[in-house]
């Protein structure tokens, strides 16, 4: 059963900051509302004060500009999959979408309240650490940048302060000979990650050296990760299979894994040592026919 | 405090006062009385409470009231018209594509909005278009048979 609340509908971000000012701690933002609904539901979060921005128009938009693609916070899942430029620049973050619970919830869900939402099996943000995309959050007090790999800090928590919303999700353009990839282990095609994987393998001009690589893993830790380690043991060098084998190692190291209803901890870490080989294969593959 | 909700259902204007905690699925089904649209697992995961929101599905039972103002909402009571059913609906009847009958409302509005995006999906497109329902009789076959149908042009939309 959900508790009443007041419920506020700012038509501008301005508005929508001011709000949140006023009320602070007392306060939620919704937008799709597709994960808060189900935590007021369940009882977990109770706010005396909602602040809708659904209907902020100005904060739903795909941009592509010099900087690279810049999603407004309140974008639809379903803008994004659809979308002819995100199609054609990061193919990955389409992808992505189309595994991302069902039609019915990409439809009104968005990404911004997505990666908001904290949830380490979220499917968005690990790509968005693959690609490299930075957040930008606004204030009452101006915008800061943060990179999305910094913005979840626990388990449902992300570095939103008092006040502050999410803005604007900017990906920088992809560097050329890229290919990036994502995948999740789950047992119902709509349902969370067990294990996700994204990964994203710049290749160098001529010689197939790994000239870069990112590797982001979710639904192993308390935030969705990114396994440093691992994109060392591949980085500068020509990846082979044996490399590959060892980044998953060493990913798996990295990670603290739970053991829940969908799967143990051992069972985890060793989708981990499966899955990161895998997926950078098929990222250097991508790379390649960039 | 309520607050005023004015939308449209199935073509018809309603402005009705909620509190800002009801959901769409319970002004659909409490307040306008149009009970065609179930309530089955209440936290997003069943979709039989799936209705068409300005021409997107959506699951009613995760959409506060008050964001559907100003919008057309579609029920299952708003595909026929008049007497007339829709193509998928007289589809369904056909291929007897339920079996208990509660996920049909859901499945109907999932494969209408598919159709109405996409007129010519292929079988595994029209999967993927009602992955989001869950038929517990598990008759899923018969469905994809009886879109399969219409996108074939077997059912011809009523006059």
């Amino acid at each position: 059963m959900i508790n009443d609340f007041e419920h506020f509908t700012p038509k501008t971000l301005k508005e929508a900051l001011a709000l949140l000012a006023k009320y602070g701690d007392d306060c939620k933002v919704i937008c799709g509302g597709q994960s808060l609904l189900i935590l007021m539901r369940q009882g977990l979060v109770s706010p005396k004060y909602i602040v809708d921005i659904k209907g902020i128009s100005e904060l739903s938009y795909i941009k592509d500009d010099k900087d690279g693609v810049k999603i407004g916070a309140t974008t639809t899942h379903r803008a994004v999959e659809k979308s002819a430029v995100i199609k054609k620049k990061y193919p990955v973050l389409a992808e992505m979408e189309t595994r991302l619970a069902s039609v019915q919830t990409r439809n009104w869900g968005t990404i911004g309240g997505n990666v908001c939402h904290g949830d380490p099996a979220g499917d968005p943000v690990p790509v968005l650490i693959a690609l490299n995309a930075t957040l930008t959050v606004a204030g009452a007090r101006g915008t800061r940048s943060i990179p999305v790999e910094n913005f979840s800090l626990d388990y449902f928590e992300v570095d939103l302060k008092d006040g502050e919303l999410l803005a604007e999700i900017t990906i920088p353009p992809p560097p050329p000979r890229t290919g990036a990839v994502y995948t999740k282990f789950n047992i119902i095609e709509s349902d969370l990650a067990t294990v996700s994987v994204a990964a994203s393998v710049t290749l160098g001009a001529g010689d197939g050296v790994c000239q870069d690589v990112r590797i982001a893993l979710g639904a192993v830790a308390p935030t969705a990760i990114r396994a440093k380690k691992a994109e060392k043991v591949l980085k500068g060098k020509k990846i082979t299979d044996a490399l590959l084998k060892e980044a998953g190692e060493v990913a798996a190291t990295e990670t603290e894994p739970i053991s829940d209803i969908y799967a143990s901890e051992e069972y985890r870490l060793e989708l981990v040592k499966a899955l990161v080989p895998r997926m950078t294969k098929e990222a250097l593959a991508r790379a390649k026919k960039a | 405090m309520k607050k005023e909700l004015k939308f449209k259902v199935n073509g018809q204007p309603y402005e009705i006062f909620v509190k800002p905690k009801t959901l769409l699925v319970e002004v659909l089904r409490d307040l306008v009385g149009l009970t065609g649209t179930k309530r089955g697992c209440s936290s997003s995961s069943c979709g039989a409470c799936t209705v068409m929101l300005d021409g997107m599905a959506v699951k009613s039972c995760s959409v506060l009231a008050l964001q559907a103002n100003g919008t057309e909402v579609v029920t299952v009571e708003g595909l026929a018209k008049g007497n007339e059913l829709s193509p998928l609906q007289r589809a369904f009847l056909d291929h007897g594509s339920y079996q208990c009958g509660f996920c049909t409302p859901g499945m109907l509005m999932s494969s209408t909005a598919l159709l109405t995006e996409n007129p010519r999906p292929t079988k595994l497109e029209i999967k993927e278009g009602i992955d989001g329902n869950i038929c517990r009789c598990t008759g899923y076959n018969a469905i994809v048979r009886a879109v399969t149908a219409v996108v074939k042009g077997e059912y011809k939309e009523a006059k």
